[in-house]
């Protein structure tokens, strides 16, 4: 009896896990351009002929003409390099360490354009690639000096901060020509106004991420991510700068505020909002959003990109209220040892042909009016990969460091927001002290016990 | 004398790697930016004071639940016969081959609104439940994480208990219940304290956990320390005098623990 009650219980978890497989919907960004460049590969190579004719009707396009649009996100094509001499630095050992987001460049992906490798071949350079999860153990990183990093590229804000504390260097623009390529509109941003630390690399805002089946009125702007209509089916970012920062669009503040009263404020908005949210979360939004547990999301444009293309009932919204505009750029540590092969790197990052693989792989937008005039039609109309000027002149904000105050105030808010206070500040030393004495005592007792059963 | 000379390498080892560290931490937490010496950041810690103490409750019911599901386990696989008792622990041992982050990985698709276990529930028309983004599901991931090393210690005592003893409380009119409480617990005692340490001590400054499966509303103290080094609230100081206070409530409760083990050989 009891056996027979075990096998019908597996076999029906057997059956529910039949159910859920062919949902399959865990995957990871990096397993979805995989499968996009496959899918994009034996497309340009069966369909050649077409392929043609279709980049020939983009008439407006001259640059798609002339290159060879078969093979760009494949193998390295000479061709198309700059004057630059590349090999200057052959034969001499040098190794250079890159430190850049997580999945945030075309690399180790099979049959798809691989930046360290090519530049590898290219330069006879050894590139040591690592990665990190967030600016501030970036920041962490190159402040302790644990950090031995020839090229990192983080956040807007971020870089105004290590401009500040000397933490990375002014480049030598004479080494990198193809700066020359970003568009005017990136240069001399707030973060670095003379332009002299740094060469954008990616840029995008934040928006919004909803599922259309899930939603029960139109998305339209941060409005709707205090509305009841979406109770617990709001995730929200887990870090305060971004948090307070679509708060204080929110209210109609700038996202840079100092001011003590605007950000209680909005301080006190999301408090309001932390009714609603199902959960505070970074990357775990991909499988939330992905495996519809979730409706409704702000999150970082190139992504929100990557779950769309996913899943096709997903879709996005540019919020009304205005925006975070963000821009990743690649900076050179005062501490690198190798600055002329790193300006290499960056002038090699900014070749037509590798920064147009790196923007197809990561879906963000692009600085580089070089790859921006490869797009095809669907891309420059895509709000997303290109948002319209007019809102980004308009109703967008880049992040700039705040002053120490306002970044340990706004922390203090968020530790209020995520968790409450106790009021007497001579708990925790006392507590400690307890402890300290107990232990102590115990130790002490033991001992002694012990020395009295020896005699 | 040879064995202290072996023991150079290792006593080398720790001094580098555990004593001068433990000593920078202890630096950093008394302080300031400036180097400064200042008791600021451990009143600082107040603000944290509730997440010190949820982290303290709920590895607390977390390691009970352990010892209360690990206990017969143990026994079980200790009275099985030498060669099924290696297949056993190879069962108990066999989720630790793959990687602690996909382990809590895999309970958040299980536990998801529209997860398997959800799924599987509502083919009976039940639920979906809540079942992620709540303490239980933090609790939950402790205990699954952890309970191997429970299990462990407490089977290598309870391989030693002879069965000879246990049928000599028998034949003398035992019951069931007074073999238990009498001689199964009494006598594997350094392993209850043993697995008690092994699994509060890891649960307690966890921090994946919490984020993974407590959806950002249970952040534990872990996750706090992890912030001010790597996160967005940096301040290696404050994180330091957080790791000062967690090392001290280990402390004391190893030497509670280790307490009742060395009564037991005492006795």
């Amino acid at each position: 009896m009891k056996k027979n009650f075990v096998l019908l219980i597996t076999l029906l978890l057997m059956l529910a896990l039949f159910s859920g497989c062919p949902r399959n919907n865990i995957h990871s960004s990096s397993d979805f351009s995989a499968v996009n460049n496959a899918e994009n590969k034996s497309n340009s190579n069966t369909v050649s002929m077409e392929n043609s004719k279709n980049s020939s009707q983009s008439v407006n396009s001259i640059n798609r003409d002339d290159v060879n649009m078969d093979t760009i996100l494949t193998t390295l094509d000479k061709s198309m390099l700059s004057e630059y001499d590349y090999s200057k630095l052959k034969n001499q050992n040098v190794t250079l360490n890159v430190c850049n987001w997580g999945e945030y460049m075309a690399v180790n992906q099979d049959d798809y354009f691989d930046v360290n490798k090519e530049f590898e071949k290219l330069t006879g350079i050894k590139v040591n690639y690592k990665t990190f999860a967030t600016n501030e153990e970036l920041y962490s990183k190159l402040k302790s000096g644990g950090g031995d990093y020839d090229i990192v590229i983080p956040s807007d804000y971020m870089i105004s901060k290590m401009i500040k504390e000397g933490l990375i260097q002014k480049l030598d623009f004479d080494n990198i020509p193809n700066f020359s390529y970003i568009d005017k509109k990136f240069v001399g941003l707030e973060y670095d106004p003379e332009n002299e630390y740094s060469v954008p690399y990616t840029w995008g805002i934040v928006c919004i991420v909803y599922n259309k089946k899930m939603v029960k009125k139109e998305i339209t702007g941060w409005c709707d991510l205090w509305d009841d209509a979406n109770d617990n089916n709001i995730l929200m970012f887990n870090n305060p700068r971004d948090a307070f920062g679509i708060a204080l669009t929110y209210l109609g503040y700038s996202q840079n505020t100092e001011d003590k009263r605007e950000l209680e404020e909005a301080a006190s908005t999301l408090k309001q909002q932390k009714n609603l949210v199902q959960a505070y979360v970074m990357d775990e939004i991909f499988d939330k959003i992905g495996g519809e547990s979730s409706a409704i999301a702000p999150y970082y444009a190139g992504d929100v990109q990557t779950m769309i293309d996913e899943n096709p009932n997903l879709d996005f919204c540019i919020p009304k209220e205005g925006t975070n505009k963000f821009v990743d750029a690649a900076c050179i540590p005062t501490a690198a040892k190798n600055k002329e092969a790193a300006e290499m790197y960056i002038n090699f990052l900014n070749e037509v042909q590798v920064a147009y693989a790196n923007c197809d792989y990561l879906c963000y937008s692009t600085p580089h009016t070089g790859v921006y005039s490869l797009f095809d039609e669907k891309t420059k109309a895509n709000p997303l990969r290109c948002p319209p000027d007019d809102y980004l002149n308009e109703k967008t904000e880049v992040f700039i460091n705040l002053s120490d105050e306002t970044n340990a105030y706004t922390q203090e808010l968020w530790n209020q927001i995520k968790i409450e206070k106790s009021k007497s500040p001579w708990l925790v030393p006392a507590f400690l002290l307890i402890s300290i004495a107990l232990t102590f005592f115990l130790n002490i007792r033991r001992s002694r016990k012990k020395k009295q059963d020896i005699f | 004398m040879k064995s202290k000379i072996l023991a150079v390498p290792y006593i080398v080892w720790m001094i580098i790697f555990t004593v001068i560290p433990l000593g920078l931490v202890i630096f950093f937490a008394f302080t300031t930016q400036n180097g400064n010496f200042t008791f600021s950041n451990i009143i600082a810690m107040n603000d944290y004071l509730d997440v010190l103490f949820r982290s303290i409750e709920y590895s607390v019911i977390a390691t009970v639940i352990c010892l209360i599901l690990a206990l017969p386990v143990a026994y079980l696989i200790s009275r099985l016969a030498r060669g099924k008792q290696g297949t056993m622990l190879m069962i108990v041992i066999l989720p630790m081959w793959i990687n602690f982050l996909l382990r809590t990985y895999a309970w958040m698709t299980l536990l998801e609104e529209n997860g398997l276990i959800n799924r599987f529930l509502g083919l009976f028309n039940l639920g979906p439940f809540n079942l992620i983004n709540n303490s239980g599901a933090v609790i939950l991931g402790m205990i699954y994480n952890y309970i191997p090393f429970m299990i462990l210690p407490l089977y290598s005592v309870m391989t030693k208990i002879d069965k000879s003893v246990i049928e000599a409380a028998q034949d003398l009119g035992c019951s069931g219940f007074h073999i238990l409480t009498k001689i199964i617990l009494p006598l594997s005692k350094q392993g209850i304290s043993t697995g008690i340490i092994t699994v509060f001590v890891p649960s307690v400054s966890t921090f994946i956990i919490s984020r993974m499966l407590g959806g950002g509303t249970n952040d534990l103290i872990g996750d706090i320390i992890e912030a001010q080094f790597l996160g967005n609230s940096y301040n290696p100081h404050l994180g330091s005098a957080m790791a000062i206070v967690l090392m001290v409530i280990v402390i004391l409760i190893m030497s509670l623990f280790n307490q009742f083990g060395s009564e037991e050989a005492v006795i």
